[in-house]
């Protein structure tokens, strides 16, 4: 069993992600929806930051607005110290997606190389970079495979690939591993720990599963619905070298415990 | 909560018995045995019954028996040739009964036909490995479509119907054969110089309409109910207007084909652009793709099968369009031109040798288009093996 550890987790405590009193409000055919709601929320450098909460709490919404794939429409953020939308212009960020969304007229290799293609870079980069994300992501030998004669999960494992090849320092991921089954989940879960540990980058993960947010995070928002707000904020100080063994922890039990406890106090009112 | 139940066995058809075609044939040619081949005029003119010969009820029956009898490629070949030696005697005697024959020659006919719709039958269940599946994927339409011209040939001339109603393959295929010069002058005028340049100009313009459709949205608001209309002119009516304009020659054909394909270019371009998804579409966003990246790397690639789909319709369309554009006015060579003054002087067999080079020209054409489609978008669901 792990000792739980006392030492703070070593991330430097710059702020890539600063966001204050950001609302956001759809103005739809049937009257305005509050999106998001007075969010307060500071992600420092190396974090890995989980948003929890159930559907319709605004936890994508919250992470397109930081992609600049939404505005916002009170309130301020800054990615990096610049607007969102000048992160995205400098490409700080990757974008992970629920489904993989590759291109199915593109192989593996091509599909990592789009990005790459926009940007601009010579052939010899792209090509050692593709080399090593598969390398990463562990689909050596898929490159001239086309998107549809993968698996689920091995499409997903090439669009984090297509992600990383932008080489940003930060991560955006919308529940990456929501449609696959549990053992697959379960081994990229550990797959994307070992990546980020390597990597050292910070990751912003959208996701409604309590085991993998306490897995995965250092620190976990947990969000409640109408209007879309931040419910808590938990740190979530598990040994940062973890294995799927650090479920059966008391330590996981009892942030796992808090997390559900505040999923269901947002939740409280609805019933 | 139920117990597997066994399937109650259904009772199977003893195997000789499950290729009714083969029985319904050896039917027919017994029967023919019985009623006569033809009615030739005897030295008197009365006409007298020609019995049906023996032997060739033999060669089908004998075929058909061996058929069931041998499965597997031998059966095949035998049941191939017992229908087709068959069918060769009757076309050779064909000629002496003109708009003569009995019974017996229609019974015989459609036992061989039979025998032969069984060999398909029995090939298209075959698989094989390899370029022997493609040779057999190609001889199937083949054979089906020798023998719908062996059948129109034979019902043509043994019925005696009249040429000028409808004239049998074989004179339309001497017909071209002895016209080759003047249908080659006829597909330069209309194929090359009409239907290809309106072809390639209205599918051009449609693309690059569609595109700044794209681009600018009071286009797409604008310009497509417009466009529509534009489409719904019957093409009757616009044809002699564009030979009025543009004269007789290729132009007013050129301007038809652009008039009747730019909108089905146009409005599967638009909706081709339309369909990539959003995640698609965020994706490039992501990347801080420009429009023109965006264009190319995604919406292009992903409106393919739809832009096809027009390109395909289109290659048809242009060719109507350019003979029907011919009918009112061209120069004394092309092949509506020819259709028109042709049957006019009841000339049907040269009309039909048109129509039948007009069919190959759009066919070819349309199957080099579906190749460039299948090569560009084979990873559309519909086309991926």
């Amino acid at each position: 069993m792990n000792e739980p550890s006392l030492k703070e987790p070593d991330v430097s405590e710059k702020s890539v992600i600063q966001i204050d009193d950001l609302s956001l409000i759809f103005e739809t055919n049937d009257g305005p929806v509050h999106a998001l709601s007075d969010i307060d929320l500071s992600i420092a450098e190396g974090e890995f930051v989980s948003l929890i909460g159930p559907s319709g709490c605004g936890k994508t919404t919250l992470l397109r607005v930081i992609a600049d794939l939404e505005r916002a429409t009170a309130g301020s953020i800054t990615v990096n110290g610049v607007s969102p939308e000048q992160a995205r212009l400098n490409r700080a960020y990757g974008y992970v997606f629920q489904a993989a969304a590759l291109y199915p007229w593109r192989t593996i290799d091509r599909n990592i190389a789009l990005p790459l293609e926009i940007m601009g870079l010579s052939k010899e980069e792209q090509n050692s970079r593709i080399a090593k994300n598969l390398d990463l992501v562990n689909l050596t030998g898929f490159e001239k495979k086309f998107p549809w004669q993968l698996s689920g999960g091995m499409q997903q494992r090439a669009s984090i690939a297509r992600a990383l090849a932008v080489e940003p320092d930060l991560l955006l991921m919308d529940e990456p591993f929501g449609a696959l089954d549990e053992i697959v989940r379960d081994h990229l879960n550990e797959q994307l720990l070992k990546l980020w540990e390597k990597t050292n980058k910070t990751v912003v993960f959208v996701t409604h599963s309590i085991p993998e947010a306490v897995f995965l995070s250092t620190k976990i928002v947990v969000m409640s619905p109408r209007p879309g707000r931040v419910h808590d904020v938990i740190d979530c100080n598990l040994p940062r070298e973890r294995t799927l063994d650090v479920r059966e922890t008391p330590q996981f039990l009892e942030i796992a415990h808090r997390v559900r406890e505040g999923l269901r106090a947002g939740h409280s009112y609805d019933d | 909560m139920s117990e597997t139940t066994v399937a109650p066995k259904t009772p199977t058809l003893p195997e000789e018995w499950r290729e009714p075609l083969i029985w319904l044939a050896i039917l027919c040619t017994l029967i023919a045995l019985f009623v006569p081949l033809a009615f030739l005029a005897g030295d008197d003119g009365v006409a007298k019954p020609l019995r049906t010969p023996a032997g060739l009820c033999v060669i089908l029956i004998a075929g058909a028996v061996a058929s069931v009898r041998f499965k597997g490629w031998f059966g095949d070949i035998l049941l191939f040739l017992s229908a087709h030696v068959t069918a060769g005697i009757l076309l050779f005697m064909l000629p002496a009964y003109t708009g003569a024959a009995g019974w017996g020659f229609w019974l015989l006919l459609a036992g061989s036909w039979l025998l032969a719709w069984q060999v398909v039958t029995r090939l298209s269940d075959r698989r094989l490995n390899g370029y022997k599946q493609t040779l057999l994927d190609l001889a199937i339409p083949i054979l089906f479509g020798l023998w719908l011209l062996l059948l129109w040939e034979m019902i043509v001339v043994g019925a005696g119907v009249p040429y000028v109603l409808l004239p049998p393959p074989s004179q339309i295929g001497a017909r071209i054969a002895e016209s080759l010069p003047l249908l080659w002058a006829d597909f330069q005028q209309t194929f090359l110089l009409g239907v290809l340049p309106g072809y390639i100009i209205g599918c051009g313009a449609g693309f690059i309409v569609a595109v700044l459709v794209d681009k600018v949205p009071f286009l797409q608001r604008g310009l497509l109910p417009v466009g529509n209309m534009a489409s719904a002119l019957p093409i009757i009516g616009v044809a002699p207007i564009m030979v009025m304009w543009f004269g007789f020659g290729p132009s007013s054909k050129i301007a038809v084909v652009v008039i009747m394909i730019f909108f089905p270019m146009l409005v599967n371009t638009v909706a081709g652009f339309a369909a990539a998804g959003n995640m698609e579409k965020d994706l490039m966003r992501t990347y801080a793709a420009s429009y023109g990246q965006t264009l190319s790397k995604l919406r292009l690639p992903n409106a393919m099968p739809f832009i096809f789909n027009a390109l395909k319709i289109n290659s048809t369309l242009a060719l109507i369009g350019a003979i029907v554009a011919e009918f009112f006015g061209s120069p004394t060579v092309g092949m509506g031109f020819r259709i028109s003054t042709e049957f006019g002087r009841l000339n049907t067999d040269l009309v039909w040798a048109t129509i039948a080079v007009a069919a190959l020209a759009g066919s070819t054409f349309y199957g080099l288009i579906a190749l460039v489609e299948r090569r560009i978008t084979f990873w559309h669901p519909s086309a991926r093996g």
